[in-house]
């Protein structure tokens, strides 16, 4: 409509009205001024004998988004010019937020991979010197296992339920009311939960250090995960699925069982998973309340046990080469842990997720 | 519900109109008790739910009460943390409150607008090929569990950020802020914190904020450039006012996340209980690294003084999120007439 418009005015008045033919920078325009700047860049760092190429990079940035803007005002006009700026910060914002991210992730791998082998994950720390090389972490990765294990035993039937009843059942103040803390709930710091199991199970039943306390806690960080995400998939369950079960005379309960909690399974497993991936990692309540161990304790609910992010802690503090080299060990096989948790409940999500009818 | 619709053949109806008095019956006593059994269940988890959040804040006040009354000095305004003392036990939360607010006030300044650069790379700039793999890719990165930020913060982030903060210092010095008190200390300081928190928190935010850009309607922005905006204009006139609540919630999450952290800040910090304004230099503390750190060697008081700390974080917390749920509640209210 435009085009058609300005065609037939340009033949009264063609001055009055920027054509849309404007001119514009050719399209290799940007990759040609990150070259110039990066050169540029690179000329300035090593005239100035700048020793951080971090530094380099933040010029070439400062170059890149002043000449774009530069040439597309000259070229283009202001608004292109302002368009152009805006893109290269977006731009440079995903740069930024990579190159931290990326280099976690590579650091982390580097460090680790060449301290995990079978000696690392099949032995624990009994005997070793903190500030002796070997050990491993296989008293950890069972700690591990067992407290989100029970964790889940806990948090993940008493989630499931509580999902079901806002869904299926909730109406009025108590839905509300649930659905408002379960919020609230997701909010709470990982240490406040630990202090919470302390206080109750620790301190005023008496407990001593166990797993199963520190799984108690991990529990409390999980229900509300568990909770919002299987909500959500039950809400995406087609109302006509539980119509057609009512009008053949099926009980509600059968039909949350049997119609409803299978077409949202997929989802539902993501979710649960997702949460396991999450408290996998958490490190402070499990500090708390299951304390540390050097030896394997089979057992959660008698004695201090190990854990993954613990024994990554308690190695940093050891404050050694050696010990520095088992926490990245640990770091990487915790981190293969939660990504392919994370992983694998995409997975799921993306091959069994409820047909929406749309 | 066992009436039967129209339309059914007359045999069926007839055929069950006969036998449907005792085998309603009999099928309405069954589904009765299993749906009490079922709805009774599904409703007592949630008010175990209930129970434990109320269980939670009231054990914590009471531990918290125990503490402050043997408080010899006033909590709020105490620096230092000694409440073990046997004669004179004093404690308070001043330097806590100071670090915390200031290291997740950083964080914020840092990641916030990095946050919504890549949320709108995500939705609106990238190449659709680029996009959907880098969305993933912060998904998984929010997963990444804090301890591992805090080992790679303390060995690899703390040795890299010296030439930062003497750059800092030399230029900006003046401010105060950024005066370095001892040049060439590792820089275990709530400034580096905070730059970590940032890049904690940053997945976090980024996500949510990417959610709400998708679903600014399409409509609204084919207007916008139809109008003749350029790409930027568009996003200035129809993505940002849409996204705005979302935008602030995801940022109040993020917030609430940074306040909490703890085990991170724990490797990072080299605590003290001094409150400076000079955010370059190691010292100071926020409440769960104070948590985490002090736990170890608490005596009975000094763990239930940890716990009125707790609270006044279970408290900061609960404020900031329910602000978060507000702002998305009020949401919905409008999000309805867009579609």
């Amino acid at each position: 409509m435009t085009t058609a418009t300005s065609t037939a005015d340009r033949s009264p008045a063609p001055q009055l009205r920027r054509p849309l033919t404007a001119a514009r920078l050719p399209r290799w325009a940007p990759a040609g001024i990150a070259v110039l700047s990066i050169a540029l860049a690179c000329a300035i760092g090593a005239g100035a004998g700048l020793a951080s190429h971090l530094q380099w990079g933040v010029i070439a940035a400062l170059l890149f988004v002043s000449i774009s803007y530069g040439v597309a005002a000259k070229v283009e006009g202001h608004r292109q010019a302002k368009d152009r700026f805006f893109t290269s910060l977006v731009w440079t914002a995903f740069v930024l937020a990579v190159v931290p991210l990326v280099a976690l992730l590579v650091y982390t791998f580097q460090q680790g991979s060449s301290v995990v082998d079978g000696n690392f994950l099949n032995h624990s720390m009994r005997g070793v010197l903190s500030s002796g090389p070997g050990g491993g972490i296989y008293h950890a990765l069972l700690g591990t296992l067992q407290q989100v294990g029970l964790a889940t035993l806990i948090a993940a039937p008493i989630g499931l339920l509580t999902a079901v009843y806002l869904v299926e059942y909730g109406r009025g103040r108590l839905a509300a009311a649930v659905t408002f803390f379960v919020d609230v709930m997701t909010g709470i710091p990982s240490i406040v939960a630990g202090l919470f199991i302390l206080s109750v199970w620790n301190l005023a039943l008496g407990f001593d250090y166990s797993g199963f306390s520190g799984s108690l806690a991990l529990a409390i960080l999980m229900m509300p995960v568990v909770v919002r995400s299987t909500e959500e998939m039950l809400k995406l369950v087609p109302n006509e699925l539980r119509e057609a079960a009512f009008a053949l005379g099926v009980p509600k309960w059968k039909t949350i069982l049997r119609v409803v909690i299978p077409t949202a399974i997929g989802g539902i497993t993501t979710g649960v998973m997702l949460a396991v991936a999450r408290i996998t990692g958490e490190t402070a309540p499990v500090l708390m309340l299951v304390f540390v161990s050097d030896s394997i304790n089979t057992d959660p609910f008698n004695g201090p046990q190990m854990n993954l992010p613990v024994y990554i802690w308690q190695q940093y503090g050891y404050n050694n080469q050696y010990s520095y080299a088992r926490a990245w060990g640990a770091a990487l096989v915790l981190i293969a842990v939660v990504m392919g948790l994370n992983l694998i409940a995409r997975g799921i999500a993306r091959w069994r997720s409820p047909k929406t009818g749309h | 519900m066992t009436s039967s619709p129209p339309g059914v053949p007359r045999e069926t109806t007839e055929a069950s109109t006969e036998t449907s008095p005792r085998r309603r019956s009999s099928l309405q006593g069954n589904s009765r008790r299993g749906d009490s059994i079922f709805r009774g269940a599904s409703a007592g988890s949630g008010i175990l739910l209930l129970v434990i959040m109320a269980a939670i804040a009231g054990f914590l006040i009471y531990r918290s009460s125990i503490a402050i009354n043997k408080d010899t000095t006033s909590f709020l305004t105490t620096f230092e943390w000694d409440p073990d003392n046997i004669q004179k036990p004093s404690f308070g939360i001043a330097v806590l409150v100071f670090g915390t607010l200031v290291s997740a006030a950083i964080a914020m300044v840092i990641a916030v607008p990095v946050a919504i650069g890549i949320a709108l790379f995500i939705s609106h700039y990238a190449p659709r090929r680029i996009a959907q793999p880098f969305a993933y890719l912060v998904d998984l990165l929010a997963a990444v569990p804090s301890i591992i930020y805090g080992l790679w913060g303390a060995l690899f982030l703390v040795p890299h950020l010296g030439g930062l903060n003497s750059w800092l210092d030399h230029y900006l010095g003046w401010t105060y802020i950024f005066k370095l008190s001892h040049p060439g200390a590792p820089a275990r300081s709530l400034f580096t914190v905070g730059i970590l928190l940032a890049i904690m928190v940053l997945p976090i935010i980024t996500a949510v904020s990417r959610e709400v850009f998708r679903q600014v309607p399409r409509m609204h922005e084919e207007a916008a450039l139809a109008l003749g905006a350029t790409r930027w204009e568009m996003i200035r006139t129809a993505v940002l006012p849409f996204g705005r609540p979302g935008i602030i919630s995801a940022s109040m999450l993020g917030l609430g996340r940074a306040l909490g952290e703890t085990i991170a800040v724990a490797t990072v910090l080299s605590a003290s209980n001094v409150l400076s304004l000079h955010l370059l230099d190691a010292g100071g503390g926020t409440f769960a690294q104070n948590i985490a750190l002090k736990f170890g060697e608490a005596g009975s008081v000094g763990k239930d003084a940890l716990m009125a700390s707790g609270l006044v974080l279970f408290v900061i917390t609960l404020l900031v999120n329910g602000a978060a749920r507000m702002i998305v509640a009020r949401r919905k209210e409008y999000s309805g007439a867009n579609s």
